[in-house]
């Protein structure tokens, strides 16, 4: 027998010859297991995210084996470096171009919250431009740290309902930042 | 080593521009002159345009502001080079931080147009003449002069560094 696990079924009814359950489980694993992220690389976490894509971390493992350059096309918006302050339209660009259903990962301390760059020309941290998910901690941080940001991103996915978009808070969180 | 020493450049300047170039020093060897906004565009055309001198590269513009010098408080520095002897010469001009004008030094170098867009950019020199003197490399909506000591290095919205979270 090979030993290579295989992600089980999600909580639901079974009998003989059917298996029942709901249909947020059932996309919500099929979408988790097969994320396309698009990788905004600025900086030194991008060469953290190399080394992750890379064999050694493969990022394909969780289902992530194809990237997308192009944000429409793509689920998961990964921010990796400094974010200056002339960056940010287009990262909010980027965003934007996005379909729904999206989420963002903002990797490392410069785009959490602006890290050791407290300068004029800097922005403080992503969330002040476009909503944010995931934060991974690290200057920058090694590739088990963006891996354990992309599960929790992948937690997320299984556990929301199907039409987050619709959702009031949501909403609410997209009209803060001013996006309809 | 340079064709010319600091002494014979310093000599042929002042044989030019007499009272009008002051503050001669050397600092690191690198001589350094004074003039003012009136007699800039003449002594930078004058460098580049002579025969023997030949400062036909310029370096860099850049500025520097000291608030506590009353009348001189924004001060634009040109770093000129002459590749055919190996020399540089660094002149200063001063201005008051309410009258910062000076004319542009594209008239003599087109390279001067972005360092003029730097030097507007961060400290607020007003190159006259400039054929378009706007932002270079901060946001265009930026409404201040970052370099300028008025203004604080730190991004005001910053909040995870008040004190508050370091029990202060």
């Amino acid at each position: 027998m090979s030993d290579i696990q295989i992600v089980d079924a999600p909580p639901g009814v079974e009998g003989a010859g059917f298996f029942a359950t709901s249909l947020d489980k059932a996309v919500g694993l099929a979408r988790s297991y097969s994320l396309w992220p698009l990788p905004f690389a600025t900086s030194c976490c991008g060469i953290e995210f190399m080394a992750t894509m890379a064999s050694h971390y493969d990022l394909s493992r969780f289902g992530a084996e194809r990237l997308s350059f192009s944000p429409r096309q793509a689920d998961l918006l990964m921010v990796m470096g400094t974010i200056s302050k002339k960056m940010a339209p287009v990262l909010r660009q980027v965003y934007l171009q996005m379909a729904e259903p999206r989420w963002v990962m903002a990797v490392g301390a410069c785009a959490s919250s602006g890290g050791i760059f407290d300068t004029y020309s800097v922005l403080q941290g992503i969330d002040e431009v476009i909503p944010v998910d995931v934060y991974v901690p690290g200057c920058p941080p090694r590739p088990e740290a963006i891996i354990d940001g992309f599960i929790n991103i992948q937690k997320l996915v299984q556990t929301e309902s199907l039409r987050r978009r619709d959702t009031p808070e949501y909403q609410a969180l997209l009209a803060k930042y001013g996006i309809l | 080593m340079s064709k010319i020493t600091n002494e014979e450049l310093l000599q042929r300047v002042t044989a030019q521009f007499g009272k009008n170039v002051t503050n001669v020093t050397d600092p690191y060897g690198l001589l350094t002159v004074e003039t003012s906004r009136e007699q800039i565009i003449d002594v930078l055309s004058w460098l580049k345009a002579d025969a023997q001198l030949q400062f036909i590269y310029l370096t860099d513009i850049t500025a520097i502001h000291y608030p506590e010098i009353e009348g001189k408080e924004v001060g634009v520095i040109y770093h000129v080079h002459s590749l055919v002897n190996n020399i540089r010469i660094r002149i200063k001009v001063f201005l008051a931080e309410g009258d910062v004008n000076i004319p542009t030094a594209t008239t003599v170098w087109n390279g001067a147009n972005w360092m003029e867009r730097e030097t507007y950019d961060f400290f607020g020199v007003n190159f006259t003449g400039h054929p378009d003197l706007r932002r270079i490399l901060n946001v265009d909506d930026m409404t201040v002069y970052p370099m300028r000591k008025e203004f604080p290095l730190e991004d005001p919205n910053r909040v995870d560094k008040k004190d508050y979270f370091f029990g202060r």
